[in-house]
């Protein structure tokens, strides 16, 4: 042992291979293997009449996702729905996240903390769930909507809006409360000394420190919004890229065509992703 | 800080009623698997204890249960080991690629889970694997790695490396050195990220789906395939206040452990 133990420590290079050998293989070879594999796989196609995997390249998929009606119709309207739900959480993080960067007292703050964290980590599918029978025409929306004489979404788009903005939040709410944590408490009071109002002082200090924090949270809500295909399922009759990608490797058995159309997620994450490196978001996260 | 009252009384109020928004439909859930009715209509009438022990004798249940369970074991186990692996070579090493690594690590959360799946689900089937417990391990283990990692990094930084070098220089050789100073440091951290990643792992479901195959169920599956099943109503009840109760504990204690809970969070994002 330790005649190894100083064979090892004279060749740091050799440690070095041990310790990355295993991580290295699973990450990079068999994970982004898999993902370089998927995407040689969208340029394959699946024979009509035997239903086997063609291999040769042809761009056909990549042509029939943008034509016809269906396609971009559906792209269009998951990449509304991604945008609108991650306004919804920027507006709705943006008060609790003040509140305990700003006015909460430390303990406070961390039991706050604590409540976001735990139902950002848990039960996805549990959240999801729940919201199907808060929807239902039983349930208990409609029961308190009933008296003012209104009546809840039902299953249907506003519904898949909601539910994702619900399920969404606690990733908007962490980096912006961490983005308005790390403002100095002078630069406010600066702010208020030259006549800035609280309305000001939002719009021209706060806002623009705590943009990268904001893109940071937007590249959850919008990634997570992209690629969901379980909310609209639960909650609505409406399809998503996520349902379309689902259907296609399930029911259809078109996993070359399903693979194209998740090149569409993938591409708008990365423009995304390149775009938040631009404006600094990384150092947010 | 000096807010305007009006200021004060509106965040505290929205404050709160943000956290009644994230908080109700949990609630709800627990409640609705107390229901003594077998329709879920509001408001709930009167409440059994019975939907539990008839779920606890439900073959499905307990079946996909056991698997889970198992899933989580599993990929905590395989995410551990890689995941700290690789933080100690970041953290102590400096070597060609090294900012690479942080990228790839959270890849698996980053990009839409569909793909995670999908990729995976394609390499299976071109290296002709079956689908299994074996391919659900490995899914999420993919994706538990950079829990481990986040957690074990944050640790090592924050860690002085001059308690190794002087165990070294006290004569203990590096496996010594690693047992008796390196483990004890991050030990905690190690136990978080592990709770974590079994946390991530038990309810997942997007990525699971693409890779358990026929047969196989794992207990958010066994919910997605009974939800519409009406006579099946209070069991899926009971057993999503199951995959709740073990996904919210572990994350719950993990957060005890860590002394800031914000690395918790830093952990996903």
């Amino acid at each position: 042992m330790r005649r190894v133990a100083a064979a090892l420590y004279r060749r740091p290079r050799i440690q070095l291979a041990a310790l990355l050998a295993a991580p290295i293989g699973w990450l990079v070879i068999a994970y982004l293997g898999s993902l370089a594999l998927f995407f040689v796989s969208s340029f394959w196609s699946v024979d009509s009449l035997s239903g086997n995997i063609v291999t040769t390249p042809t761009l056909a998929n990549y042509q029939r996702i943008a034509s016809g009606e269906v396609y971009p119709i559906i792209t269009a309207r998951t990449v509304i729905m991604a945008t609108v739900v991650t306004l919804t959480c920027i507006a709705v993080a943006f008060p609790i996240a003040f509140y305990m960067a700003r006015v909460a007292s430390p303990r406070v703050r961390g039991l706050l903390l604590v409540s976001i964290l735990l139902p950002l980590w848990s039960g996805y599918l549990v959240k999801v769930y729940a919201w199907r029978l808060i929807l239902a025409q039983n349930g208990v929306l409609n029961w308190v909507l009933a008296p003012f004489g209104l009546q809840g979404p039902g299953y249907s788009i506003e519904a898949v809006w909601i539910v994702e903005s619900y399920l969404w939040l606690p990733y908007m709410i962490i980096p912006i409360y961490a983005g308005l944590d790390r403002i100095p408490g002078s630069l406010l009071e600066a702010s208020a000394d030259l006549g800035g109002r609280a309305g000001n002082t939002f719009r021209r200090v706060i806002l623009p420190l705590t943009l990268p924090a904001v893109i940071a949270g937007a590249i959850f809500t919008f990634s997570l919004t992209l690629g969901d295909y379980i909310t609209p399922t639960l909650v609505s009759n409406t399809k998503f890229i996520g349902n379309v990608v689902y259907d296609l490797v399930g029911v259809a058995g078109n996993q070359p065509l399903a693979a194209a159309y998740a090149m569409v997620p993938v591409t708008i994450m990365l423009v995304f992703l390149l775009v938040a490196r631009r404006l600094g978001a990384f150092e947010a996260i | 800080m000096g807010l305007p009252r009006w200021l004060r009384v509106t965040l505290r109020l929205s404050t709160g009623l943000i956290l009644a928004f994230i908080y109700l439909p949990i609630g709800i859930i627990v409640l609705y698997s107390f229901n003594a009715a077998k329709v879920a209509t509001w408001p709930i009438t009167s409440f059994t204890f019975d939907w539990y022990l008839k779920a606890f004798n439900d073959a499905g249940i307990r079946s996909s249960f056991a698997t889970s369970v198992q899933v989580a074991i599993g990929a905590t186990i395989v995410a551990i080991v890689l995941g700290s692996l690789l933080a100690l070579a970041v953290s102590r090493f400096r070597f060609f690629g090294r900012e690479a690594i942080a990228f790839i690590v959270i890849l698996p959360l980053a990009l839409p889970g569909i793909v995670t799946g999908l990729a995976l689900n394609t390499a299976f089937r071109a290296i002709g694997f079956d689908f299994g417990v074996t391919t659900i391990i490995v899914g999420h283990a993919t994706f538990c790695v950079v829990v481990i990692y986040n957690n074990a990094i944050a640790r090592l930084r924050r860690t002085s490396r001059s308690f190794e070098e002087a165990s070294a220089d006290l004569g203990a050789d590096t496996f010594t050195t690693f047992r008796r100073i390196t483990l004890p440091a991050v030990r905690t951290a190690l136990i978080a990220g592990a709770l974590l990643a079994f946390a991530l792992s038990f309810d997942e479901i997007i990525v699971t789906n693409f890779l358990a195959g026929p047969g196989v169920q794992t207990l958010p599956i066994w919910i997605f395939n009974n939800y519409q099943r009406p006579n099946q109503l209070p069991l899926v009840n009971v057993a999503a206040v199951l995959v709740l109760l073990l996904s919210i504990i572990p994350v719950y204690v993990a957060s005890r452990l860590t002394e800031d809970p914000a690395s918790v969070a830093g952990a996903r994002t």
